[in-house]
């Protein structure tokens, strides 16, 4: 059996751009600060995190396909250029990435705008604006900066998709196919996604950002940190609860110890946390919850959770973690992560 | 392939497309179901949907409230159910492509969310249903399997790719069964896109003509049951063809426009016959993209020339989008029930309305109706972003 590591890290996130900043937030676990985000012919505004602008510009929108990309491909850019980490003295040409983008909403800020333009005067609305409406937008810009990509997929769904995409990833290192793999998950914010959010509780804190693994089968690229396992996806059905689901992907990881780490998505809202909190119940380790203090990014979060448990794996501060995805409406999944032993002869 | 279920303006199910593609006429006619007066383009390939659905193990009160996407892939997904014989089962992958999902419901959330006073009634339904998961989800109640869903959504490549990595999870041993497929349906946000964009043909796609002057937006959904050979022999299955190739690309050239020699498509097609073991002499018919869009077409008539080199010259060729339009995220599934068609039934799909063909197609484009003996179809789907896809099909046995 191949062993799968994880090659790089990257994230966009309330906290700010890169996985540094969201290490300082977690650490800290204090709930960032909210801000309004004013719903038209409303006098109370939806909260929200939004992520702050970069500083300094990131160099790759300098690049002529994103001169129009919308907030969400520049999340999306930024977390996979991190996770790719810095060009090497010694390029290797010939280095295949494969790299699957992970999306719920996807270009919601452009479809407001564009789908606005259209119900006012569609012979007016701007055809600059469509093409970024499109789900694969995204994985397509960001792929033009990769260099030898020979395979993107874009793949929809709810926050689980991301540890989906995390196992296709792995597939595809092991058959061969790419030498690297990036799975990015990325999610963008206004006040009509506030607003769907909104209706399933109140007390949620709309988000955004991005957050990115890298993958490799090379111990020369690992992290430290390797990929033990990614469960089945526990789909939701109506014979099948999001609480069944739950306690089913949780059954399929290991049980866990004292030392280990929990990066799960609770995020203080009880309607919504109690099947996770409840498959979770007796985890005898530490936990970390990022959407307490980072809020709803849907995908992006559940890309976070993945990166913040990769992270304290890396750093040593723990010796495995798991992320518990519970999806809002398609299905439980799990991974476990490890520090990585060095591989035999090394 | 054991199963297979489809759905375009031609109607509903295999037989009365197979008559449709067969005769390649066309079915474009002004949009109803939203407001296109407008619009520079009013013409789709909208498809006339029965106002019951087949019995299912949803629920007759679920079933009446579906959207237009949900119930059309319901159709279609109940005729391969049926096709295959397969029965409700544990551990069954659904592989599903689209560009827009359920996006009917979220443009009327969008209406109701911006008007005034807000109306919050039914919102919380719209904002679930609209999303591509909830109608795999319907699927698999309708039909009562259990297993992952993965929704691909590579722009107008999703339905090929759905199809292509149904067959890789097959192959690679993940499970011994998968059901895949397309779909999409009309949307005013899409149509109001790519007519700003002034791809909309205003009298109907010619692919490949030299006088082409841009796409016809249809809608539809076609769904496969795909099994391992042992499996579909095992169980007596009748199978409808062969799977054997597939490969996807990106086009780095532009997000709107494919890179004019058609490398991406080049690729895509070259790979697919690494995968099938084949080279292009041992195909007889390409099913092409051709959406009828100046840029598309000369990039994929290249990348065929180049792909095909001397086979070029007595390969047919045609796009199907001439009949039904471009189906986006279900135009690369029902564009491979096509390939099965042409292959089980022994005939090429025409594109009637072609006037003028372009010269830069160095290959013959089936022109009229014409019986052929077919062993292997080669699929292209060339999507938006440069999101490729290519499948090979062979008749079985």
């Amino acid at each position: 059996m191949s062993r799968v590591f994880i090659s790089g890290m990257g994230a966009v996130s309330p906290a700010g751009w890169g996985v540094p900043a969201l290490r300082r937030a977690l650490a800290a676990a204090s709930p960032l600060p909210v801000q309004p985000i004013e719903r038209p012919g409303w006098t109370r505004p939806f909260l929200a995190r939004p992520v702050p602008e970069a500083s300094p510009r990131p160099a790759f929108l300098a690049h002529p396909r994103f001169r129009r990309a919308s907030s969400l491909t520049h999340y999306v850019a930024a977390a996979a250029l991190e996770a790719l980490g810095p060009a090497p003295a010694n390029p290797v040409p010939e280095r295949r990435v494969g790299l699957i983008v992970c999306l719920q909403s996807g270009c919601v800020q452009y479809s407001y705008r564009f789908f606005k333009e259209v119900l006012e005067n569609p012979s007016m609305a701007s055809p600059l604006l469509f093409p970024e409406t499109v789900f694969a937008a995204p994985a397509s810009h960001v792929s033009v900066l990769l260099g030898e990509v020979p395979l993107v997929h874009t793949l929809v769904g709810d926050p689980g998709v991301f540890l989906q995409a995390v196992a296709l990833a792995a597939d595809w290192l092991i058959a061969g196919r790419v030498d690297r793999a990036l799975v990015v998950g990325g999610e963008e914010a206004n006040w009509l996604r506030a607003d769907a959010i909104w209706h399933f509780d109140h007390g949620c804190v709309s988000s955004a950002g991005a957050g990115c693994l890298g993958l490799s089968l090379d111990p020369a690229d690992s992290l430290g940190v390797e990929l033990e396992t990614v469960t089945d996806p526990q789909t939701y059905l109506s014979t099948w609860s999001r609480g069944q689901a739950a306690l089913a992907m949780r059954q399929q990881l290991p049980a866990g110890s004292a030392e280990d780490l929990l990066c799960d998505g609770l995020q203080g809202v009880r309607r919504l946390d109690a099947p996770e909190a409840a498959a979770w119940q007796a985890w005898p380790g530490s936990r970390l919850s990022p959407k307490r203090v980072l809020g709803e990014g849907l995908i992006a979060a559940s890309a976070w959770q993945c990166v913040a448990a990769c992270d304290a794996v890396a750093r040593g501060s723990f010796p495995a973690a798991t992320a518990s995805l519970v999806g809002c409406n398609q299905q439980a999944i799990g991974a476990r992560f490890l520090r990585a032993a060095a591989p035999a002869g090394q | 392939m054991t199963g297979a279920g489809i759905v375009t303006a031609y109607g509903l199910g295999w037989s009365v497309n197979a008559a449709g593609f067969r005769s390649g006429r066309t079915t474009f006619r002004p949009v109803t179901l939203f407001d296109v007066s407008r619009q520079r383009s009013k013409l789709a390939a909208q498809v006339d949907l029965p106002d019951t659905l087949p019995a299912t193990r949803l629920p007759a009160r679920q079933a009446a409230r579906l959207d237009r996407a949900s119930r059309t892939l319901l159709l279609a997904a109940d005729e391969a159910w049926r096709q295959a014989g397969w029965e409700a089962t544990e551990n069954l992958p659904l592989v599903l492509g689209t560009t827009s999902g359920g996006m009917l419901l979220g443009e009327d959330y969008f209406k109701r969310a911006v008007g005034f006073p807000a109306s919050h009634r039914g919102q919380p339904t719209r904002a679930l249903h609209y999303q591509p998961q909830t109608q795999g989800r319907i699927l698999a109640e309708a039909f009562g399997f259990q297993g992952p869903m993965w929704i691909i959504a590579n722009a107008c490549a999703s339905g090929g790719n759905a199809l292509g990595q149904a067959w890789e999870f097959i192959r690679g041993g993940r499970s011994t069964r998968a059901l895949a497929g397309g779909y999409d349906a009309l949307t005013q946000l899409v149509f109001a896109g790519f007519d700003a964009l002034q791809s909309i043909s205003p009298t109907g796609c010619r692919p490949f003509d030299a006088h082409r002057d841009g796409l016809s937006v249809g809608e539809g959904a076609a769904v496969v049951a795909l099994e391992t050979l042992d499996s579909a022999l095992g169980r007596g299955a009748d199978i409808l063809g062969e799977l054997i190739g597939y490969s996807s690309t990106i086009d780095h050239h532009h997000l709107t426009q494919p890179h004019p020699d058609g490398d991406a498509g080049l690729t895509a097609m070259s790979r697919a016959c690494d995968s099938a073991q084949i080279n292009p002499a041992d195909v007889d018919y390409v099913n092409a993209h051709g959406t009828g869009t100046p840029l598309n077409d000369q990039s994929e008539a290249a990348a065929i020339n180049r792909w095909a080199g001397s086979r070029a010259a007595t390969l047919p060729v045609s796009s199907t989008k001439a009949g039904i339009g471009h189906l986006l995220g279900g135009a690369g599934a029902v564009e491979a029930v096509v390939c099965l068609m042409a292959l089980r039934e022994q005939w090429l799909p025409p594109e009637i309305s072609l006037e003028t063909p372009d010269p830069i197609c160095r290959f013959p484009l089936v022109r009229q109706p014409t019986d052929a003996r077919l062993r292997v179809a080669l699929s292209n789907s060339l999507g938006f972003g440069g999101a490729n896809a290519t499948l090979i099909f062979r008749q079985f046995p």
